[in-house]
């Protein structure tokens, strides 16, 4: 429905946009991207007809913009611009019914049905048709960027271009605004370009980006393609890190500090406190932490790891509550916290600490093989939790990458599996070599600093130690644990 | 929240004081002429021979034109007012402030002590040439002011205004020194003046005052939506080039035809709308017509002030519309400091 075609243009001598070229779907939001200076407004400026191209040419609807009148254009295109300081006091209503404007023909046009809906239908739809009567200057800078965005509203348009709409709004009203422009572009057949500063929700509703930089196009393609670490950090200069949104298939950016903010330290034996009713550390720095722990689960950074005792007829309704009030209880943020559970004797936890060419580990191991069992077989059994359990930390001093982090939790596990198998830990259901028990926990923490970890698979070096840790830790918490269980 | 009802009752409070002000002003002063009188003479105008010679003669002949010129200077300069102020978003834009009276003043002087005639305009030479004065002097200023700083702060343009008031002022003192006229009679041209003009006076003004009124008051909406912002206004769908030089034009015709009946009188254009806009709102389809009625109106009052409050001595007119306007100027500069901060 638009077309640019090579546009080039700008305000001196220089052209601020050079040569950008695109085609607008119906319906589609194209977001247009870029740093401080890049020419977005300018782009928008030509596209809207306030700036006459130098070379190239804009088309709407298979017209070039100057063959249209300013009036026949607004009736078809509207403008959110960026919000400034008025002189005059207009109400929310008469600032919306300006948006009729272009509709209304001659000095003293009537104001018809039709007005009169499409002004109200904006009012609510930005919600803010509450201020109908109250002048626009007694209202907050997000509730002003609604009802201009009502004013264009009320314009009825195919088309609306936005230059950073969501400036000067909360974060629930950025969601409002652009959900709204969402449902916008499939109940009223809108079509819309905007500006974004915010890489991360150009990301979530734009259907496509254009990013320019000094004015040229580098890329117009889907956010996928265009958020890529590479192309975001050139442009932007600055260092970032590109992950896909939790629930849904987008990319997001998170910006990398050039200085870390935390003191860091080495992870040791000596840091670990052990009590009758829990094994407990705290570390220098926040760890980057995998695990499967009652608390603090999942991919996280944290502060306390503890190993908590529970008797073996524990019983609660939600572990997780009790947890957590353990950790408050402790003085411990549970926020801040990585907790698991054993039935076993924590007292009888195995630490040991493995060192290879300056990347060094620490892991600890409580053991309890009573709820041993044969995963192969597993399914002939009835689905029951109980406590008691073999949990494995493995703590790293360096910096894994995401595949580490996940290698290391498989070489953890084929260590301990061989750990069973050597300790001839049997399943007392089926009699058959046991490969774990029914309430395995696990947790890789690194410290983030120091040697960097690509891979940890079982023959790289952080490999090698995990897999002779886990082995040994677990066969000496297997032994400690029968001893007692015999005496 | 400005509703219906309370523009209703802003026309109607207008009308009622335009009504008052104009029987004030045809009824007081050095003779008195009872209302009863007044209305006679307004009722049996064609026919002279049976009213109070001496009555009708203060009234038709004295008052009731000065009174007319008054209506009519005020409700242009008014008008004018609340066109540049919307025009430029700037609450403290007024003929006065902006240099335009200062700009027609020195086209007015140059036709009346230079004794200047235009072929073909006869006796409209007076305010053809204010009106162009009036015009090139805005676009100097403005043009100065964009050139100064881009975005035309509020304050630039006064600044920008005040600095041409005072450079054409010097020009016309330059002029009158030249000239070898008396002084004091050309400062009292300066600070403005209604009595004595006649209905010549009226027949100079009115052509351009209907002009420039109706262009303006077709222009609202556009006033409307410029308010916001020349760019919003083109989204918005107006022909900004167009309208904007139509609205400086009429503003320039109707500053340059009152200032050439009635000398440079300052602040109507500025308090009148912004009276009326705290009153009514800032729709311009009623903040125009409304300005009109209490420029006149206000006007009025002050002549008539002017020539009673320290009879028989007559003051200019524009010594009260100044006193009357700094101090409201400067209510308005801290209004907008405040809400800028705030």
């Amino acid at each position: 429905m638009l077309k640019a075609t090579g546009v080039s243009g700008g305000y001196g001598e220089q052209d601020v946009v050079k040569n950008v070229s695109f085609e607008l779907q119906k319906q589609e939001i194209l977001g247009i991207l870029g740093p401080n200076g890049s020419g977005k407004t300018t782009l928008m400026k030509m596209i809207s007809g306030l700036l006459p191209c130098r070379e190239g040419a804009v088309h709407y609807k298979e017209k070039p913009l100057s063959a249209y009148s300013a009036k026949q254009l607004a009736r078809e295109v509207a403008v959110l611009p960026q919000l400034h300081q008025h002189a005059f006091d207009y109400t929310v209503r008469e600032t919306v019914a300006m948006g009729r404007y272009p509709h209304q023909k001659g000095m003293f046009a009537p104001w018809t049905e039709h007005d009169e809906k499409a002004v109200m239908d904006a009012m609510k739809q930005t919600g803010v048709e509450r201020f109908e009567h109250q002048s626009i200057q007694d209202l907050s800078g997000g509730e002003r960027q609604r009802v201009f965005l009502a004013q264009a509203l009320a314009q009825e348009p195919k088309l609306l271009l936005l230059d950073e709409p969501t400036n000067h709004l909360d974060l629930s009203y950025q969601k409002q605004l652009l959900d709204l422009l969402k449902e916008w572009t499939e109940t009223h057949e809108l079509t819309v370009i905007s500006i974004f500063h915010d890489l991360n929700i150009a990301s979530l509703y734009c259907d496509r980006l254009l990013l320019l930089h000094h004015g040229e196009t580098v890329q117009l393609a889907e956010p996928g393609n265009v958020m890529n670490k590479e192309t975001v950090e050139r442009v932007y200069n600055a260092r970032v890190h590109t992950q896909s949104h939790p629930e849904l298939p987008k990319p997001q950016v998170t910006l990398l500090p050039n200085h870390g903010f935390e003191k860091t330290g080495l992870i040791t034996k000596d840091l670990f406190e052990i009590t009758g009713d829990h094994v407990y550390v705290k570390t220098p720095q926040s760890l980057k932490t995998l695990s499967s722990a009652v608390i603090g689960a999942g991919l996280g950074w944290y502060h306390h790891f503890v190993n908590r005792h529970v008797p073996m007829d524990y019983e609660c309704d939600d572990s997780y509550e009790d947890m957590v009030r353990y950790a408050a209880h402790n003085g411990w943020n549970p926020a801040d916290t990585v907790g698991m559970m054993t039935a076993v004797k924590v007292e009888d936890v195995i630490i040991r600490e493995y060192e290879d060419n300056g990347l060094s580990v620490v892991i600890a191991v409580t053991a309890g093989v009573g709820n041993a069992v044969d995963v192969s077989l597993s399914y002939e059994r009835e689905r029951q939790a109980t406590i008691g359990t073999i949990n494995s930390w493995i703590f790293i001093n360096g910096k894994l990458s995401d595949e580490a982090f996940i290698q290391a939790m498989m070489t953890a596990t084929e260590a301990k599996v061989k750990a069973l198998q050597n300790a001839d830990v049997k399943d007392p259901l089926t009699g058959t070599l046991a490969t774990g028990t029914s309430t395995d926990s696990a947790l890789v923490a690194a410290t983030q600093t120091g040697p960097f970890v690509q891979y940890a698979g079982s023959i790289t070096p952080l490999g090698k130690m995990i897999g002779k840790g886990i082995v040994e830790c677990t066969s000496e918490a297997i032994r400690i644990y029968r001893e007692r269980k015999s005496r | 929240m400005f509703s219906q009802s309370k523009v209703a009752l802003g026309y109607i409070l207008s009308v009622i004081f335009l009504l008052v002000a104009f029987t004030l002003a045809i009824t007081v002063g050095s003779v008195q002429v009872p209302f009863g009188e007044m209305l006679r003479i307004f009722a049996g105008a064609g026919n002279r021979d049976s009213l109070d010679p001496m009555f009708s003669s203060i009234v038709l002949d004295i008052r009731f034109p000065r009174v007319v010129l008054a209506g009519l200077v005020g409700a242009s300069l008014a008008i004018a007012g609340a066109s540049f102020q919307g025009l430029l978003k700037n609450p403290l834009a007024d003929p006065y402030t902006l240099g335009v009276s200062s700009g027609a003043s020195v086209g007015a002087v140059a036709v009346i002590f230079l004794g200047i005639t235009i072929p073909g305009l006869g006796g409209f030479t007076l305010p053809v040439v204010s009106v162009v004065a009036a015009l090139l002097t805005l676009i100097v200023v403005l043009g100065f002011a964009r050139f100064v700083e881009k975005s035309m702060k509020m304050e630039t343009i006064i600044l920008t205004g005040i600095i041409f008031s005072s450079f054409l002022g010097s020009i016309l003192s330059l002029m009158i020194a030249l000239t070898g006229d008396e002084l004091r009679q050309i400062i009292t041209w300066l600070l403005g003046s209604v009595s004595m003009r006649g209905w010549d006076y009226i027949r100079l003004i009115a052509p351009f005052f209907v002009t420039g009124s109706l262009l303006l008051i077709w222009n609202a909406r556009e006033l409307n939506a410029m308010a916001f912002g020349e760019d919003r206004a083109h989204h918005l769908g107006v022909n900004v080039q167009v309208r904007k030089y139509v609205v400086l034009a009429s503003g320039s015709i109707l500053t340059g035809a009152a200032v050439a009946v009635s000398g440079t009188i300052g602040f109507v254009g500025l308090v009148v709308p912004h009276m009326v806009r705290m009153a009514t709102g800032s729709d311009h389809r009623h903040v125009l017509p409304l300005s009109i009625l209490n420029g006149a109106s206000l006007l009025i009052v002050c002549d008539l002030i002017a020539r009673t409050v320290v009879a028989p001595t007559e003051l200019p007119i524009g010594v009260i519309t100044a006193l009357l306007g700094a101090p409201v100027f400067g209510l308005i500069l801290i209004q907008k400091r405040k809400e800028r901060r705030g």
